[in-house]
């Protein structure tokens, strides 16, 4: 497999005008810096569960600051419902439960008395299917975080932090001609883009994605995954992802679930830096999932 | 072209085969009205038979046709859209027999004279609605007030906080059982509940509007309930993971994405409402001067109006039938602009149509 840097020269050497210049890209490539200190969040002992049904045992690890962690692993292994307990999201279905401790900054977000809203303004996320307010402009969407939750801000300040989010996200230059259209009208990856922009104008400390370029074309999925590797000087990112190069080129470390049989609750199998999950597993069955001899 | 790429040759057969002209659905159909036509203007049939032996033997006639020519699905098919195209016929002819009927009857007293004169000391010709059209607007107008945000937040409770809970099973239940209530029981709800306060016989408009707003609730709430559900529950979730609290999400990216949906619901439970009569006349009763006010003294409605001056003419009775007629049509007309307007709105804000 190419490398990141392999890749993008064949790609971009396919003519003169190519499909990578419609999208707004970092001019460097990335650099290990570190532009704000974000969190790392201790997972202990977490087992999930839908009413009787165990979905997701045990799990141990540590998601380390200002990286990202990638979570593979077969369909319905528990990985998607793991990353949504992170920000308490599982609560939304009714008859979902968490036992266990996540801490983060030294506190435990499952203490009694700690309120599923603060951790979530702190715990940002991005689902699969890009999905901006319809009813709202792009620049209204972006905003929306703030708007929504009725802090009095100034309009000069609240233009600066949407131009911030939506340059964060690179989406400024395409879409700053037409802040007041809807953001139903852009493309697909644009709209993603545009949730990015979103989730990270409200300033969390951590960056949940559900397989955010699951639903993307390829150029799209480059410019997300740029924009992971850029997003890490500011925040801590979890990224779930059934493609396997996404998480070589996007990740730091990876995070391996896997699930028995059906019925049986998903485990979290392994984690290690990246290059260790996908070159020399501890595990002969992370082994057989990343070397496409699985099941 | 050789023999083995000859049309209809190999082991496909062929892709086409014989057909009816194009004209042959519009000959048999246009043949039967003409005879219906025809016969209803120069013979003494029954019409209705006429029109039924006609349907039923022009409907034979193609599917025979198309049978004996074009096998037997196509014969399937034309049969099946004429019959649907009679059945269409059949539900359109009332309404188009009403509409002219009403408009025929009504236009001719419907003037700027008809609407800004009541019918104080008004004997014989002469008069107008001007008091039943005000009261028709303001007793809906009141029973929307009370209905649609009793209607939307029962709507709001029933699919974002009920859950699968008890509670929600027994509203769920009442809703549909008020569905079905008669609007006279309605109004004499209306009517029983005031009397226990300022004893029986009395009248006041507001006493309509809660018996029509008992009729509206649970259209809106229905009606309500099937917008917030077709709401994506991506948007709910995304505004939740931005730390947006619960009420916020719902008044703020659920009530605007699904605004559309919810107005034309609170235009059908007007529509349904302000046509209205037995209610009113046992609430509201009646009377020919203007009246503003709900919460004092009886007030007219279109709906009673009409009925009124069908029911008691004066002598003659031609000026008041010809007001009956106007104040029809005049209901009619009021319903439309809402509807327009409702129309207008959802182009506005009809961002669920777009996805």
């Amino acid at each position: 497999m190419p490398s990141e840097t392999e890749f993008e020269k064949v790609v971009d050497g396919v003519g003169e005008h190519s499909p990578l210049d419609l999208i707004e890209r970092p001019t460097k490539p990335a650099e290990r810096q570190v532009t704000e200190v974000a969190s790392t969040i201790e997972v202990t002992n977490l087992d999930i569960y839908y009413g009787a049904f165990h979905a997701v045992a045990d799990v141990n690890m540590t998601i380390p600051p200002n990286a990202a962690t990638a979570l593979i692993g077969s369909s319905g292994c528990g990985k998607s419902t793991f990353l949504r307990a992170i920000n308490r999201m599982h609560e939304l279905t009714a008859t979902a439960r968490a036992e266990g401790s996540i801490v983060m900054d030294g506190q435990d977000i499952y203490a009694p008395g700690v309120d599923p809203v603060e951790v979530r303004s702190k715990i940002g996320m991005v689902f699969q299917q890009p999905n901006p307010f319809p009813t709202m402009s792009v620049y209204d969407n972006v905003a929306a975080g703030l708007k929504l939750n009725n802090r009095k801000i100034k309009k000069a300040e609240l233009d600066e932090i949407v131009e911030k989010s939506l340059r964060g996200a690179h989406l400024w230059n395409e879409v700053k001609d037409r802040l007041n259209r809807s953001g139903m009208d852009l493309s697909g990856g644009q709209q993603q883009r545009l949730c990015i922009a979103r989730a990270i104008a409200v300033e969390p400390a951590v960056l949940l994605m559900d397989e955010p370029a699951s639903a993307l074309d390829p150029i799209s999925t480059l410019a997300i995954e740029e924009l992971i590797s850029e997003l890490k000087h500011r925040f801590t990112i979890v990224i779930v992802t059934h493609n396997m190069q996404q998480a070589t080129r996007a990740s730091d470390y990876t995070a391996f679930f896997n699930i028995e049989q059906s019925g049986q609750p998903g485990r979290m199998v392994e984690m290690d830096r990246t290059e260790k999950i996908f070159s020399n597993p501890t595990h002969q069955a992370t082994e057989d999932y990343v070397s496409g001899r699985f099941g | 072209m050789t023999a083995a790429t000859a049309p209809g040759s190999g082991r496909t057969g062929t892709f086409s085969q014989a057909a009816l002209p194009d004209w042959a659905m519009q000959v048999v159909m246009g043949g039967a009205v003409a005879l219906a036509f025809i016969g209803i203007a120069f013979t003494d049939v029954s019409p209705a038979l006429l029109v039924i032996v006609l349907a039923a033997v022009s409907a034979a006639t193609i599917g025979i046709w198309a049978g004996t020519v074009e096998g037997r699905r196509k014969a399937t098919d034309r049969l099946a859209t004429m019959t649907m195209t009679y059945a269409f016929l059949l539900a359109v002819a009332p309404l188009v027999s009403l509409a002219w009927t009403v408009v025929s009857k009504g236009n001719g007293r419907l003037d700027l004279d008809f609407i800004n004169h009541t019918m104080r000391n008004v004997i014989g010709e002469g008069g107008g609605a001007m008091h039943a059209i005000w009261g028709t607007v303001i007793i809906t107008g009141v029973a929307t007030i009370i209905a649609v945000p009793v209607g939307i937040l029962t709507a709001i409770y029933l699919h974002e906080y009920g859950g699968t809970g008890r509670l929600k099973k027994a509203i769920t239940f009442f809703v549909d059982v008020m569905t079905g209530i008669p609007s006279i029981v309605a109004g004499l709800f209306a009517f029983a509940l005031f009397a226990l306060f300022f004893g029986p016989g009395v009248r006041l408009g507001v006493m309509g509007s809660i018996a029509l707003s008992v009729l509206m609730i649970p259209i809106v709430v229905r009606s309500t309930e099937e917008m917030l559900r077709i709401v994506p529950n991506g948007l709910r979730e995304s505004a939740f993971a931005l730390g947006v609290p619960k009420w916020r999400v719902i008044t703020k990216v659920v009530l605007p994405t699904a605004l559309a949906g919810i107005v034309t619901g609170v235009m059908l439970a007007i529509a349904r409402v302000i046509g209205e009569t037995a209610p009113l006349l046992v609430t509201v009763g009646t009377i020919d001067s203007l009246n503003f006010n709900p919460f004092e003294g009886r007030m007219q409605s279109l709906a009673v109006f009409t009925y009124f001056e069908y029911k008691t003419p004066g002598v003659p009775p031609e000026p008041s039938f010809d007001r009956a007629w106007a104040a029809a049509l005049t209901l009619i007309i009021i319903v439309l602009v809402l509807t327009g307007i409702a129309k207008l709105v959802q182009r506005r804000f009809g961002v669920l149509q777009a996805r």
